[in-house]
């Protein structure tokens, strides 16, 4: 890991990171590093290299290496992007920081708990009308089946790794912290759209509301920047059209709750 | 922001937000301004003042006669009523999206009542031909 950090001769980057450390700083600033790399040095690399060759007392957040933990969202040149699945072959220079819209732990680590929050709100599993088919402590008697068409219906949107990248590219998030977000929107609709599920209506109550799907506007950023491709957007969107039904179910007391 | 829940004794109660109602007149007029409108702005933009077509064919006798017709009537109302409302609700967004806020519900009162207001008038015009 450390050798490519000692081919001779490599360049270097002038990579500035922004620092924050409760009780030393009044507010965040910038430290600038010369970080050598080569052509397959990632961000995450750049740091790890900071923290071992350089000033160990940065704090960062990762764990896999391969964009799938969701730990290492940074922003890059004010881009929220995974650091691992960024490269320093693509940049000039660097600057990088904690992700926007969340507050500040401490250097780039985020305080994502009222995201994560956001998520177990949505009630992320299958939900079944009769509890036994969801029992866990006698052997499973019958299979859900599910052909490829149903799994076609939310196969996308269970591909989100919860990075929250989403979340600080959100305008609405950020002005607003009580709106649900992108990854818990489309969370809450891959549910409902699995015909495994049977919790539909107890998480209609959550898209309908103003902090709910009727929060965005569409400005669609989420899905630029989303690293797995999960366009949350498209999410919201089909969200909206469900909870239009829903109003309308309601309003003629067909369905829907109050 | 991490501290949504901080203080917070009971679960955050969610209320069924009302936006459904002009978002679906948003959708309605989308379309229209999708399928409809195009035609419309070839025959008149470019055909017409090509040219291509007679100028008789739009005449004040036949435009009159077409709007006359109760399905000249509904083919305007759709044309123009779901737009308005479209338009209202985009920019009313887009002025959200820049940060541009009255007082109180004052915009939203602005643009869903001006289209709402137009949208009549448009009907009344409508019924007042022919
Ligand atoms: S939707 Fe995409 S950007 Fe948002 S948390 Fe999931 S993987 Fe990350
Ligand atoms: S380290 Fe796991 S996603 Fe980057």
């Amino acid at each position: 890991m450390n050798s490519e950090h000692d081919i001779p001769n490599s360049s270097t980057m002038r990579v500035e990171v922004q620092r924050y450390r409760p009780e030393l700083d009044a507010r965040p600033w910038w430290q600038a590093f010369d970080v050598p790399y080569t052509n397959d040095t990632s961000v995450l690399e750049a740091l790890q290299y900071i923290k071992d060759e350089l000033d160990s007392s940065l704090s960062f957040r990762w764990s896999c290496r391969m964009a799938i933990c969701g730990s290492c969202g940074f922003m890059i040149n004010g881009v929220p992007k995974l650091g691992c699945k960024s490269f320093l072959r693509d940049y000039g220079a660097l600057k990088i920081a904690a992700l926007d819209n969340f507050p500040i732990e401490r250097d780039l680590v985020a305080d994502i708990s009222g995201f994560v929050e956001k998520l177990e709100t949505v009630k992320p599993y299958l939900m079944r009308e009769d509890p036994s088919d969801l029992d866990t402590s006698v052997p499973i008697s019958r299979a859900f089946n599910q052909t490829p068409q149903q799994l076609s219906l939310y196969k996308q949107f269970s591909q989100c790794i919860n990075c929250g990248i989403c979340y600080a590219a959100c305008p609405q998030f950020g002005r607003d912290p009580e709106f649900l977000g992108p990854a818990a929107l489309t969370l809450a609709y891959r549910y409902n759209q699995d015909s495994r599920d049977q919790g539909k209506k107890d998480r209609m109550p959550l898209l309908n509301a103003e902090e709910g799907v009727w929060g965005c506007t569409f400005v669609g950023y989420c899905s630029e920047v989303c690293p797995k491709s999960v366009d949350p957007a498209a999410a919201i969107n089909q969200g909206k059209a469900a909870s239009a039904i829903d109003y309308a179910l309601n309003l003629v007391q067909l369905g829907g709750d109050k | 922001m991490s501290d949504l829940n901080v203080g917070r004794t009971t679960a955050k109660e969610y209320h069924r937000s009302h936006e459904p109602i002009v978002w679906s007149l948003f959708g309605a007029g989308g379309m229209v301004v999708a399928f409809l409108m195009p035609a419309v702005v070839i025959f008149i933009g470019f055909f017409l003042s090509l040219g291509l077509v007679d100028n008789d064919a739009v005449s004040f006798e036949r435009v009159i006669g077409f709007a006359s017709s109760w399905w000249g009537k509904c083919y305007l109302a759709i044309l123009i009523i779901p737009t308005l409302y479209h338009v209202a609700h985009r920019i009313f967004h887009g002025l959200h999206d820049m940060h541009v806020k009255g007082p109180g519900s004052l915009l939203a009162i602005l643009f869903y009542g001006g289209s709402t207001l137009l949208s009549i008038f448009v009907l009344y015009l409508l019924w007042g031909i022919g």
